[in-house]
């Protein structure tokens, strides 16, 4: 490792994003992600890269779409009603196989909302916010050092399978400082491009980008192959932490800031006898199923701890797959958990 | 009875799908021709839009993306962005262009993006069967004006050249038509200097180009070509708007 510096967490994405070999960066305004725009323009221009303050999200996205078929690493950021924007260009970007790293640091919701932290938008990123089958790669980073190597992550994954990646946070950890250590030189494998829109230079066929099949049985073949390149990637990209769980009287489930909160709350419990454990998905989608089933027997239950009205738990009831109980405590509106409300939620499901 | 051409390069060999007297066709042509004429098949980069023309990425012989509807201007901007040097180009109808996509539009001639429109003005939606386009002339009956276009319910069609020619980023704007062979000539011209404009980094580029569509005008052919000319051509005036050095 090398520099060690203090920064804040959206800020380290941007330069995340960066030494990830990232020249392209196409965004909106929206709180609470704006450090990331601002910190690109002032970056781009630096390393001869481009920063675009776009009209809309909408045209974000589709400039996204465009660098990313022109064979660049291209990233686009935004808060929530901006991502539901987005979602249009997700589908078509998907569908035409393009690598691109989105970011979404998380509002609460519906409608406009508030700029609070919030983890409402689980079910639009991983179960797909848009049409059709597809799927996005799901980080959801817990710290500012994750922030930095899930971002850098999250490039070679998009280039590696032509699918777009997605950064989930919230405003805790987009406005959180803290130390963050990054290598010297990240090491970029060489992602050949060879279906990438560069011009012919009249010594080859042209290459075309498209998300349209008219033809059905065309269609449907892009559709399978869709879904064998998804396998693929839920068989070798499944991120999860499985901490203090081998002889847990009750494992919960959280993600991203939660997550935080949660590993308090497990000393606080051990302080009073309580074998509290934790599985913390680091990739949403692939949902890391795995870890739950091996853990299902656990003595007691499951308690799910999200920032929305139930959205994650859905996916650990399917993984548990009935053999426990699975309990949710959520809190929504920016209003945040403390951990005194999870310890007695627990003890409560104990008793 | 048909005059056989000489088939440019940057076209395939392949025979286009649109219907018998739509404009589409040659339109597609005079874009190749200008790009076998100024030797920038190998560079260019073309971008097809969501109309009738959705798949035209098929027909052209360069490189080319599919855009959502009406956002083919912001995918030619990423484009762009990438590779400076090369020629791109959006081919949009004017439902794609001026209702869906107008923001899209307008910002990128806004920011001066050294890309090219062809702008396909046919005063109705083709691909959708026949609805009202912004473009639409008052009076014009169509799937969704059944009764014509009434300014009080429908508003008033937008001209397009008018409206960006009065942004600092567009370079060059022009009106142009194909229901004639001396008009076929001009808009070749147009949109020669269209791309020479961008090959000069001088700014956006757009050429709007009358245009027929038989199908859904319920008119034939020859009967199209009429009606473009006494009813399109007071409503939008050929000519240029604006062919600027922004080099100032
Ligand atoms: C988001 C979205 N909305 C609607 C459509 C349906 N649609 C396809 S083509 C079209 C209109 C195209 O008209 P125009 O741009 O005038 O092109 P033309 O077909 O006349 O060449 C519409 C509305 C679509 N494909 N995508
Ligand atoms: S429907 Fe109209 S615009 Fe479309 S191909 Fe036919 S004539 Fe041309």
């Amino acid at each position: 490792m090398g520099e060690k510096l203090l920064m804040k967490g959206n800020e380290v994405i941007a330069e995340a994003a960066l030494r990830a070999g990232c020249r392209y960066y196409f965004g909106y305004p929206i709180t609470p992600q704006t450090e990331i725009a601002h910190y690109m323009a002032k970056m781009m221009p630096k390393v001869n890269g481009t920063f675009i303050q776009a009209e809309s999200e909408v045209a974000a996205i589709n400039m996204v779409y465009g660098a990313a078929s022109a064979g660049a690493r291209v990233m686009t950021s935004s808060s929530s009603p901006g991502i539901s924007l987005k979602q249009e260009g997700i589908s078509y970007a998907s569908c035409a196989e393009l690598p691109a790293v989105i970011v979404n640091i998380v509002r609460c919701g519906p409608g406009l909302g508030g700029i609070l932290p919030s983890q409402g938008d689980y079910f639009q990123a991983v179960k797909g916010g848009g049409h059709g089958d597809y799927k996005l790669v799901v980080l959801a980073p817990y710290s500012v050092q994750e922030l930095y190597e899930l971002t850098v992550e999250a490039f070679n994954i998009a280039d590696r399978y032509r699918v777009l990646a997605m950064i989930m946070g919230d405003g805790t950890l987009g406005q959180m400082m803290e130390a963050v250590e990054f290598r010297d030189k990240e090491e970029t494998p060489d992602f050949k491009k060879d279906w990438a829109l560069t011009g012919t230079g009249m010594n080859r066929e042209h290459n075309v980008v498209t998300s349209i099949y008219i033809k059905p049985e065309e269609l449907e073949a892009h559709n399978i192959k869709l879904q064998k390149k998804y396998e693929q990637i839920a068989l070798n990209e499944t991120r999860v932490e499985v901490y203090n769980c081998d002889d847990a009287d009750i494992i919960v489930a959280a993600y991203g800031s939660v997550a935080r909160i949660v590993k308090n709350v497990i000393k606080m419990a051990q302080k009073e006898g309580i074998k509290v454990g934790l599985i913390r998905p680091i990739t949403l989608w692939p949902f890391p199923s795995k870890a739950f089933e091996k853990y299902a027997q656990v003595p007691k239950a499951f308690l799910t701890v999200e920032l929305s009205a139930g959205q994650m738990v859905e996916d650990v009831r399917l993984a548990v797959n009935g053999k426990n109980n699975v309990h949710f405590y959520g809190r929504m509106g920016g209003m945040l958990p403390t951990q005194k409300e999870i310890l007695d939620r627990i003890k409560q499901i104990l008793k | 009875m048909a005059v056989v051409f000489k088939r440019p390069h940057a076209l395939k060999d392949v025979s286009l799908p649109y219907c018998p007297g739509c404009s589409h066709g040659i339109i597609h042509r005079l874009v190749a021709e200008v790009i076998d004429e100024l030797g920038v098949e190998g560079e260019a980069i073309g971008v097809s839009s969501v109309g009738c023309t959705y798949n035209n990425y098929l027909f052209f012989n360069c490189d080319m993306a599919q855009a959502a509807h009406g956002r083919a201007p912001a995918v030619a901007t990423g484009i762009k962005r990438v590779h400076p040097d090369h020629v791109v180009f959006t081919y949009q109808g004017d439902g794609d262009l001026a209702a869906i996509g107008t923001a899209e539009i307008v910002h990128a001639a806004a920011r001066g993006e050294k890309i090219t429109t062809i702008f396909v003005n046919n005063a109705i939606y083709g691909m959708t069967s026949g609805q009202m386009a912004p473009t639409t002339l008052l009076g014009q009956v169509t799937q969704t004006t059944p009764y014509g276009r009434k300014p009080e319910l429908h508003g008033y069609p937008i001209k397009v050249c008018e409206m960006l020619s009065t942004l600092e980023g567009a370079a060059f704007v022009e009106r142009v038509s194909v229901h004639d062979i001396k008009n076929i000539m001009n808009a070749k011209k147009a949109i020669k200097k269209a791309f020479q404009t961008q090959l000069d980094k001088k700014g956006f580029s757009i050429v709007e180009v009358l245009s027929t569509c038989p199908t859904n005008w319920g008119l034939e052919p020859v009967e199209a070509i009429q009606w473009l000319q006494e009813n399109m051509l007071p409503a939008y005036p050929l000519g240029n708007f604006k062919d600027k050095d922004m080099e100032v």
